[in-house]
């Protein structure tokens, strides 16, 4: 079972020990459980999926090792750190709180995030923050093709290269990308960088930790707006007079 | 689904328990795969002029001697293996065409899994963990190998549509994905005179592969053509004599995961696969970008 550390009081938990069940039963029992531990270490986690998802509490949790896919989903409020590489969807659904990933992250990292921060220290690879909806994602390598596809809400800064299809459908999510940009999607256009993208910019990489790179450096990337018909004052008389 | 797997050994002590090895990895993925499992091999090369062929038989009774008997009537046969009920191992004196065509002739009972100097090709349509046991995966030497769980979804849960495909002398398929044109692509390549058992999308695959080959074009130009001629998802691993590929379509929608270390290099759908590996943890681990040929072996591509 899992063993308090107790100068730190770290819990531990062991996956070649203990089911994944298990870990993260512990995990979001700790939610509900105010005399339980804050702090958590997930050993071993040899790319088994789904470690970590669900947590609903402040915890800290740090993964030691390489995970499978949906590591961290629908997190909220959790601070969740990988020492490694993550398979597919990372932080989907995250919904606030953050996760680290040290290594790579495979296809679809924080999918369809609403809230919360993601940052990968390295590569993304496909379809990273694909459907975004109010997450904020900070890749400090590169990202694979169709990056942000459909994101609606939420900004990705990409401190590398972006793939081809950047942006695809998008709608108001900004998009920053330090080096090239394979391709932009449809509808997805280079826009000016103003004062307030700075600003901006220097938060989310203070905020991830990223002290090496300067945030005058970047490219914005927005929606032209032609692709979608959507105005805010139809969804007000749709939603008073159904039809 | 499916599950696929690669290993490729750079030194002795991953070689002397590849079967280990690439069983443990096929195990992990039998969530992907839990109908059928395959696995290629290469091992024990046999002497220019000789031919290596892995042979089943449908219904798995088969009276071995008895074809060892009629074979060395024909050929002089150094070695007739028996693996497993309805699998076994020949070994004869002489070219593959003329071995293929007696088989083909005598023998149309038998099914020729694989042929070359030293691929050997098991599948069966049953559990990944039925499979290692039954064939005696984990005993197995070799300096590489491409294994295969499979969820079918194009076509129906046989034998002949399990992986690994042959597509030609000491070349075999993997492949993780469905392709949508394979029906047309089929009844083109029939027309080249490429013959397929079944129904199955992979098997057109690899069909298609086998006759690039044919037609001279080196593997990497096969692979490349891949991406123009097939439509539909697919990670493909393919095994050569001395070594293996990997080609992801380009919008890779299948997943797969490389690791290398100082003594393998090593493919997967997902990376528990590849964590039962020694030193694993300590890897080079990296995602094969879509679109783009990768391969270990010296002569590989040529």
């Amino acid at each position: 079972m899992s063993t308090a550390n107790p100068t730190t009081r770290a819990e531990q938990v062991d996956l070649e020990l203990q089911t994944l069940r298990e870990c993260n039963a512990s995990l979001h029992a700790a939610a509900g459980d105010p005399a339980a531990a804050r702090s958590w270490r997930v050993l071993n986690p040899g790319g088994r999926h789904s470690i970590a998802a669900g947590i609903d509490a402040q915890l800290e949790v740090e993964i030691e090792g390489h995970v499978g896919y949906y590591c961290a989903g629908m997190n909220q409020h959790a601070a969740v750190r990988v020492r490694g590489n993550c398979g597919v969807g990372v932080a989907e659904n995250i919904m606030s709180g953050s996760v680290v990933v040290e290594g790579n992250a495979s296809q679809s990292a924080a999918a369809t995030g609403r809230g919360g921060l993601v940052v990968v220290r390295g590569d993304a690879a496909a379809r990273c923050a694909i459907s975004l909806k109010g997450a904020d994602v900070v890749v400090r390598g590169s990202i694979g093709h169709m990056g942000a596809f459909m994101a609606q809400r939420g900004r990705l800064v990409v401190c590398g290269d972006a793939g081809d299809a950047l942006g695809d459908s998008l709608y108001e999510a900004r998009l920053y990308v330090r080096g090239s940009v394979a391709g932009l999607g449809a509808d997805c256009v280079e826009k000016e960088l103003r004062d307030e993208h700075v600003i901006e910019l220097r938060a989310l990489l203070e905020r991830a930790g990223i002290v090496d790179v300067d945030a005058t450096s970047f490219r914005r990337y927005g929606s032209e707006r032609r692709l979608y018909a959507f105005d805010v004052d139809d969804a007000i008389a749709s939603a008073s007079t159904p039809r | 689904m499916c599950g696929i797997v690669g290993i490729f050994s750079k030194s002795p002590a991953i070689a002397d328990r590849l079967g280990e090895h690439a069983a443990r990895m096929l195990l992990q993925l039998s969530s992907r795969g839990p109908d059928s499992a395959g696995l290629a091999i290469y091992r024990e090369p046999v002497p220019a002029g000789s031919t290596k062929l892995s042979l089943s038989a449908p219904g798995g009774e088969v009276d071995w001697p008895a074809v060892g008997r009629e074979l060395a009537a024909a050929f002089a046969v150094p070695r007739v293996d028996v693996i497993a009920p309805g699998h076994a191992v020949v070994v004869v004196e002489a070219g593959a065409e003329e071995a293929l065509a007696w088989l083909a002739e005598r023998r149309p009972d038998l099914r020729v899994m694989s042929a070359g100097r030293s691929i050997e090709i098991y599948k069966e349509a049953v559990s990944p963990a039925e499979f290692v046991t039954r064939l005696g995966i984990e005993t197995l030497q070799g300096s590489h190998a491409l294994g295969h769980t499979r969820m079918a979804t194009e076509s129906h849960v046989t034998t002949e549509g399990a992986h690994p495909f042959s597509t030609g002398l000491d070349l075999c398929l993997v492949h993780n994905g469905s392709l949508s044109n394979h029906n047309r692509l089929r009844r083109s390549l029939q027309r080249e005179g490429i013959v397929f058992a079944t129904e199955n999308d992979s098997e057109v695959a690899a069909g298609y592969l086998t006759w690039r080959l044919r037609e001279g074009a080196s593997l990497e130009r096969a692979l490349e053509g891949c991406l123009e001629d097939l439509d539909g998802f697919y990670t493909f691993a393919v095994g050569t004599a001395d070594g293996f590929a990997v080609l992801r379509d380009p919008i890779a929608c299948k997943p797969a995961v490389m690791a290398e270390t100082d003594d393998w290099v090593a493919i997967a759908s997902e990376y528990r696969a590849l964590a039962v590996l020694p030193g694993a943890a300590d890897a080079h681990v990296w995602e094969p970008e879509p679109a783009r040929v990768y391969s270990w072996g010296t002569t590989v591509l040529a």
